[in-house]
């Protein structure tokens, strides 16, 4: 605790500090003068790319099937995915990641099969998730990514909480937890922020300021210079980044790594990004801002932004990025057709993972439900099935059910 | 008489009451120019003003708590969160503070005037943290009242009397029947009391007690039960704290058998508490077991709902279990 006393009062509020924005690629993709390129090699660069670039198009292919009404819901990462990917590339691959729902780029830097995306999508009997959760819900063991949770910020203390049991296991690795600007005002948020810094924990804080909460502007969120200030109040280590700037991101998120890692001190990064897409396929933007609003973000368009520093290069073609997004439109269709073919979850499904073993009194509304599933199968096409009893009517899509 | 929606029932009953009393002040998760998710608060920023509907940061532990103190300075908040599933960050705020408010001051203090609005259940494709029912968590806490209604002509009336009463209302709406629910809404200002069920129709075989959402589904179940010449008698309960015994008591000393249904869970659920208290009172009228048509003891699912689902169809089958004993 700081002892020096004045005689005098002064009152701060915050406007002593001014947070800049660390930026590298201006939106024609050329460095910006005095900026200094990250240590990306070729092939790193263009699988970040890549996943930017599958992202955005899933993106688009799954929310026109939503409005086809194949899938109930879907949420678009659109405009944030330099933000996602860019962090998630910095890291190491065995990090931890807990997200907030709008982060599906960081599951498609790692490995994250359109499969993969669709079973969840369509909650399938090859979902993970086991048909439980709402579309985007997605998570992965194998690929570090804890699964989504739609309550907001309960994952921000779960983050500092993973990362001192990495910090303890001494195994080098780190969490990063994403979420976005109207999550920080959770009380998880502070809890979080303050117990990672008082307990020095290897954890990265990534927030994802895309200046809305659905319909909430920011300036209705906070009344101070955003969510980087909030730092000091914990004495953390603190970066704005222009988070449609892929390089910048990187190279924010790799040396935040190694302030987690190397000295177990943990990082809030904020990075300014924009969503240029409706919050939710149950959304309309149009309520609530200016398309004006909307398109001048365009032009900061972060995939072409680091599609342009490519070209330049000569790391990706023209050629190539045809072919690409030829390819990966027609796998997302493929994979789509296929996945929402497959059957549901078993009916088992319904009382498994509510603890480790059924109990039995869960047990007996199970059989009773069996009995009466027995009894109207029609009623019940995706239960009786599981069944093996014969069902007469159709299985509706998701979008109906 | 004019035909509203539910939304619309709400937002005409928010209209009426800022209109009448300006220390009637609604905030929330995007309630301002948005008009909230659903849409309950559209207008009422441009009638009234940014100091009177307002946007709040995303923090429903702030809301609760913002609401609590407006209320003990004596304004009237009305109070929305997003979703009833997100109702948890301000558990603290409503089973300690707001409950208890009054008793622990020896009545120096209230927030009497708090209503906290927030769309609950499922039927709509929501999963687990879209679609949930928890009006347990809260009957069990003395110092709130509870209220649930299942039609735009019960929203309204209901809503009036809850921003009106002197005790804090917790106030759940069905957001199934949001838009789903269609009927004859009086224009002007009328209230229904809250703690009062309603024997929404008269039978003399078996008593079907529900509330919110799940009247229509046990109106479903009546229907079929009725082709097959059982006479129903069903209450919607509306008020779950306090709740109406005396109305249940008297249709089962009549009937001699009772089915209560609920969304959420079986276990600890409030189908629990009116089976206790009608089996204490009516123990040597009772003709059957009291049975209650419940969600399963498990999350809401998604892909399975119609499974999990207490459904017209379970209803149906306690119905006639309950009268074939």
């Amino acid at each position: 605790m700081m002892t020096n006393h004045v005689h005098q009062p002064a009152f701060l509020t915050g406007d002593e500090f001014s947070i800049a924005t660390f930026s590298l690629l201006d939106a024609e993709g050329e460095l910006y003068n005095g900026a200094t390129e990250p240590p990306l090699e070729r092939e790193h660069a263009r699988r970040l790319y890549q996943s930017m670039l599958a992202t955005r198009i899933l993106d688009e292919r799954m929310m026109a099937a939503q409005r086809q009404g194949r899938l109930s819901f879907y949420m678009q990462c659109m405009g944030e995915e330099a933000a996602v990917i860019g962090a998630t590339a910095a890291l190491n691959d065995a990090d931890m990641i807990m997200a907030q729902y709008r982060e599906q780029g960081a599951l498609m830097y790692r490995g994250f099969s359109i499969d993969e995306f669709m079973n969840q999508l369509f909650g399938n009997e090859l979902d993970y998730g086991k048909g439980r959760q709402m579309p985007v819900h997605y998570g992965s063991r194998k690929l570090h990514y804890m699964t989504i949770s739609s309550p907001l910020a309960t994952q921000i203390p779960q983050a500092t909480g993973y990362a001192y049991g990495q910090k303890l296991a001494g195994d080098g690795l780190c969490t990063l937890t994403f979420f976005g600007e109207g999550a920080a005002s959770e009380g998880d948020f502070h809890a979080a922020l303050n117990m990672a810094s008082v307990h020095k924990v290897p954890v990265i804080f990534f927030c994802r300021n895309n200046g809305y909460a659905i319909s909430t502007p920011a300036v209705e969120q906070f009344a101070a210079d955003g969510i980087a200030p909030r730092a000091f109040g914990y004495h953390m280590h603190v970066l704005r980044v222009d988070g449609n700037d892929v390089l910048a991101v990187y190279e924010a998120t790799r040396q935040a790594r190694q302030i987690a890692v190397e000295q177990n001190q943990p990082v809030l990064i904020e990075a300014m990004t924009y969503r240029l897409a409706a919050h939710s396929s149950s959304d309309d933007p149009s309520g609530y801002r200016l398309k004006s609003e909307e398109e001048t973000w365009r032009l900061k368009d972060p995939v072409l932004r680091m599609q342009k520093w490519l070209l330049k290069k000569n790391w990706w073609s023209e050629e190539e990025e045809t072919q690409q997004q030829e390819t990966l439109r027609r796998e997302v269709l493929d994979t789509m057709k296929r996945a929402e073919k497959r059957t549901s979850p078993p009916l088992e499904s319904l009382v498994s993972d509510v603890y480790a073993d059924v109990t039995p009194e869960l047990q007996r509304q199970f059989d009773q439900l069996k009995k009466h599933i027995r009894r109207y199968p029609d009623a019940y096409p995706r239960g009786a099935r599981s069944l093996d009893l014969d069902v007469e009517t159709h299985i509706d899509s998701q979008g109906d059910a | 008489m004019p035909t509203m929606n539910m939304l619309q029932a709400i937002n005409n009953a928010l209209d009426i009451a800022m209109a009448e009393d300006e220390k009637v002040i609604c905030f929330g998760e995007d309630v301002g120019i948005f008009g909230g998710v659903f849409r309950a608060t559209s207008h009422l920023q441009e009638k009234y003003g940014k100091t009177r509907c307002f946007n709040t940061p995303l923090v429903e532990q702030g809301i609760i708590g913002f609401a609590n103190g407006l209320a003990a300075q004596g304004s009237v908040p009305v109070a929305e969160i997003q979703f009833a599933d997100y109702i948890f960050p301000a558990f603290d705020q409503i089973v300690n503070e707001t409950a208890k408010y009054r008793y622990r001051s020896g009545d120096l203090f209230n927030v009497g005037g708090l209503t906290i609005r927030t769309p609950y259940g499922g039927g709509i494709a929501g999963g687990l943290y879209h679609s949930q029912s928890p009006e347990a968590y809260f009957t069990h806490t003395p110092g709130l009242k509870v209220v649930v209604p299942r039609n735009p002509y019960q929203a309204k009336g209901l809503l009036l009397a809850a921003i009106r009463d002197p005790d804090p209302v917790l106030f759940l709406e069905p957001k199934r029947l949001y838009r789903a629910a269609v009927g004859e809404v009086p224009e002007e200002d009328y209230q229904l009391r809250l703690g009062e069920a309603e024997v929404i129709k008269e039978g003399s075989d078996i008593t079907v007690v529900g509330w919110g959402a799940q009247m229509e589904v046990i109106g479903k179940a009546v229907e079929l039960a009725e082709e097959q010449g059982i006479a129903c008698e069903v209450i919607d309960l509306r008020s779950l704290l306090p709740w109406d015994a005396d109305t249940v008591v008297e249709s089962v000393l009549k009937t001699g058998r009772l089915v209560v249904s609920h969304e959420a869970p079986l276990t600890g659920g409030f189908a629990g508490e009116i089976a206790a208290t009608i089996q204490e009172r009516c123990f040597l009228y009772l003709e059957s077991p009291i049975r209650r048509v419940t969600g399963l003891d498990t999350p809401f699912p998604l892909v399975l709902e119609k499974e999990y689902f207490p459904d017209h169809l379970k209803i149906f089958e306690a119905i006639r279990e309950s009268v074939n004993f």
